[in-house]
């Protein structure tokens, strides 16, 4: 298969319908993509690349700086889609829906793909009103009950509610580092995604909260299926089941994370683990 | 061991003297550039205050102007007018309404000088002063309140009453001394018997200066200059600002909005930004241009309207609104955007729920900023005529009227320079101050949103 921005189009009608029973009765697999490339303008960062992610389990995408982590994670939830000059091709399934079909809305695709960022990003609004928004723009609360209760649960799932319940009206960007970054988990969480894709969410927080994090991930992955970029080896080997290790826009190896740090079949993968490469 | 010790130890010393050395120099070189930055602050300052300064001066004492406080006599023999028609049982009210206005035009027809004079020559001046040098002194508009008193009130008539009368133009440049005493009575403005009954009256204290009210309250006048005002130039500045507000505002955001947020990045777009950009610099005289070849030419809108003069300075503060908007939403991080996005929100939720509200003090900001331009904004205005005399006080935008910044103009050139060059000022002084209140407002509104957000 060979899928250029050209011709996914065709492709996205006409192969990946008669696909989907298959992947979901299966239900090994929640993600697939399939010769994904990416270019920048007329520069490629991703060349042809497919993967299969399992369902309610975490997975890490590793690899040296610029070699395309954070772009291909953004494919999963068409982020991309808003950067300038970016064109994804081939084919990225969940749950067997082509996520590039044009029935599928893209809102809708963000409401089942969560997304935390590098750095956290609350709202400039109150911490009730960060986690809120998103279901009150997907019409998933009617009543203030309602979205009492969705925004307590949501805090308590990212393991924040005891620190902030008595101040929900305070700005949530007026929280600690590590306190906001939870609390973005806690806003993705709320919207009831079934992907959520982290992109280095650690990497802008001290030891502790980075602690308190990778324990909420450990949790989150029973309800989950989880995408984790990270520059940390010890932090890919402590949260995922699954790594892959990009390099230079292609999937080098991908696998079992003990089977990548203990016993790598590529060279690459070993030279990067030992600190060769990157 | 004790040499390569001792080599070292002048090493570092000669390494410390070098850099305390051209710390010296670095020094140096900043303090320098400090003391240029305050001097060239002071001497902006100094500008400022010296402009500011310069126009106060010139401008507060045309806010007081001098008034006689005369006895004035309701002279039957010289009011001869019939009794106040009173509407009749059975008259129409058409009928009460002519027969009211043929009473009020016997009442223009009155000598009202005459009382005036009268009361000049009875204000204990002792000075001898003839009819003619006796009217010279009172403001032409004094008539006109002497009429309305009676056509208030007729009882008024063969009683005597105080009455504030203005001084006349001429009378004020005497008693504010701006006229020189030196003068040949052949070069004076005012006849000898008329200057001496003012001073006579200044010293007696019934002619005094008081606050002159009457120049936020009436309109221009070029027949009695004393009582000359800046209401109709107010209102006119007044609706142009709505004008402005309400349209360059919104279209100016929405474009703006638009061109940021929504619009495809191509050679259109591109164009239209080079274009906008261009707009922010073209003379304002030109979009008086415009605005006379469109809105009057072809629109067939009427001229000196404070309407149409919207219209031209909406067309001028556009690119300024749309530029600063912008400027605003690139400012934005977009980490925000992300956020937004990431969590499902369409572009436009992303815009008017989370960009818009950080940047609304910018716009604000901007917006009266804007506003505040086109307020001072005289040169288009002028080719759409609103340099035209208008002694009225318009009622809609649609009614011709004067302009402040036009008013500054058409007082700075009246040939009465003795007396509007002080009055120039006086208008100044309240354009200054409208745009003070303005830029005011926008530091408040901002601070207030800020802390807010
Ligand atoms: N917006 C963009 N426009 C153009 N090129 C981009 C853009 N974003 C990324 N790239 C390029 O794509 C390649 C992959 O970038 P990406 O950010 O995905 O790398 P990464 O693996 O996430 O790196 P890091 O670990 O440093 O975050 C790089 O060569 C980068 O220069
Ligand atoms: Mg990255």
């Amino acid at each position: 298969m060979n899928a250029t921005p050209e011709s996914r189009a065709p492709l996205s009608g006409s192969r990946i319908r008669p696909s989907a029973p298959a992947s979901v009765a299966s239900s090994v697999s929640r993600i697939s993509a399939r010769d994904v490339t990416v270019h920048y303008g007329p520069k490629q960062a991703i060349f042809d690349v497919s993967i299969e992610i399992p369902e309610k389990s975490v997975t890490a995408f590793i690899g040296p700086s610029g070699c395309g982590k954070s772009t291909f994670l953004r494919c999963f939830n068409r982020m991309n889609d808003t950067i300038e000059g970016c064109k994804v091709g081939g084919l990225i399934t969940i749950d067997g829906d082509d996520i590039h079909d044009p029935s599928l809305d893209v809102v809708e695709l963000r409401a089942r793909v969560g997304m935390v960022f590098q750095k956290p990003n609350p709202f400039p609004k109150s911490i009730y009103d960060n986690i809120a928004y998103g279901p009150r723009i997907h019409g998933l609360v009617k009543t203030k009950a309602e979205t009492d209760d969705l925004v307590e649960s949501s805090l308590k799932k990212a393991g924040l509610w005891k620190e902030v319940a008595d101040r929900l009206d305070a700005p949530g960007t007026g929280l600690s580092g590590g306190q906001q970054q939870r609390l973005c988990i806690a806003r993705t969480i709320a919207t009831g995604p079934e992907v959520i894709l982290m992109d280095e969410p650690c990497s802008a927080l001290d030891p502790i909260a980075t602690s308190i994090v990778e324990d909420l991930i450990h949790e989150l992955r029973a309800q989950y299926t989880i995408i984790i970029v990270t520059h940390s080896m010890q932090q890919a080997a402590r949260v995922s089941q699954k790594t892959a290790f990009f390099h230079l826009g292609k999937l080098i190896e991908y696998g079992e994370t003990e089977q990548i740090f203990v016993n790598p079949k590529e060279k690459q993968t070993e030279a990067y683990i030992t600190g060769r490469i990157g | 061991m004790t040499e390569i010790l001792e080599t070292e130890a002048a090493a570092n010393d000669r390494r410390r003297a070098q850099v305390r050395k051209s710390l010296a120099r670095r020094n140096g070189a900043e303090t320098r550039f400090k003391l240029l930055g305050l001097a060239s602050v002071l001497a902006a300052m100094a500008f400022v205050a010296v402009l500011f300064g310069n126009i106060l001066m010139k401008g507060v004492p045309a806010f007081w102007q001098y008034n006689l406080d005369a006895e004035v006599f309701f002279d039957p023999a010289v009011i001869n007018v019939p009794e106040r028609p009173v509407q009749q049982p059975g008259q129409s009210a058409a009928d009460f309404q002519a027969e009211m206005l043929a009473w009020q035009r016997r009442l223009a027809l009155v000598n009202w000088n005459r009382l005036i004079t009268a009361s000049v020559q009875g204000a204990g001046a002792g000075v001898e002063i003839d009819d003619r040098s006796a009217v010279s002194v009172i403001d032409s508009g004094a008539r006109f309140v002497l009429r309305d008193m009676v056509a208030a009130d007729p009882a008024l008539i063969g009683q005597t009453r105080t009455v504030r009368l203005l001084l006349s133009a001429d009378g004020d440049n005497w008693a504010k001394g701006k006229l020189s005493r030196d003068l040949p009575d052949s070069r004076q403005q005012l006849s000898r018997p008329a200057r001496d009954t003012i001073d006579a009256l200044i010293a007696s204290g019934a002619v005094h200066r008081s606050f002159a009210w009457h120049i936020f309250t009436n309109v221009d006048s070029r027949a009695s200059p004393a009582s000359a005002g800046l209401a109709g130039a107010f209102m006119g500045s007044f609706y142009m600002m709505l004008v402005v507000i309400l349209l360059a505002v919104p279209v100016g955001v929405a474009s703006a909005l638009y061109l940021e947020e929504f619009a495809p990045k191509n050679r259109i777009t591109d164009l239209i930004e080079v274009n906008i950009n261009n707009l922010a610099a073209v003379p304002s005289i030109v979009f008086g241009l415009l605005g006379a070849a469109v809105f009057i030419n072809i629109f067939h809108l009427p001229l000196s309207a404070p309407l149409v003069g919207g219209l031209v300075l909406t067309l001028m503060t556009l690119p300024t609104i749309i530029i600063a908007t912008r400027s605003a939403l690139r400012a934005v991080p977009p980490s925000l955007r992300q956020a937004a996005l990431g969590i499902g929100a369409s572009k436009m939720q992303m815009v008017f729920h989370h960009v818009l509200p950080v940047t609304f003090p910018g716009i604000l900001t901007a917006s009266i900023i804007g506003v505040a331009q086109a307020l001072g904004e005289t040169a288009p205005l002028l080719l759409i005529g609103m340099n035209a005399f208008v002694a009225n006080i318009p009622a809609t935008p649609l009614d011709q009227s004067a302009a402040l910044p036009v008013q500054v103009y058409l007082w700075q050139g009246n040939e009465n320079r003795n007396f509007f060059e002080e009055r120039t000022f006086a208008a100044i002084i309240v354009l200054l101050g409208l745009m003070i209140l303005l830029n005011a407002l926008a530091i408040w509104l901002r601070t207030r949103l800020e802390r807010k957000a």
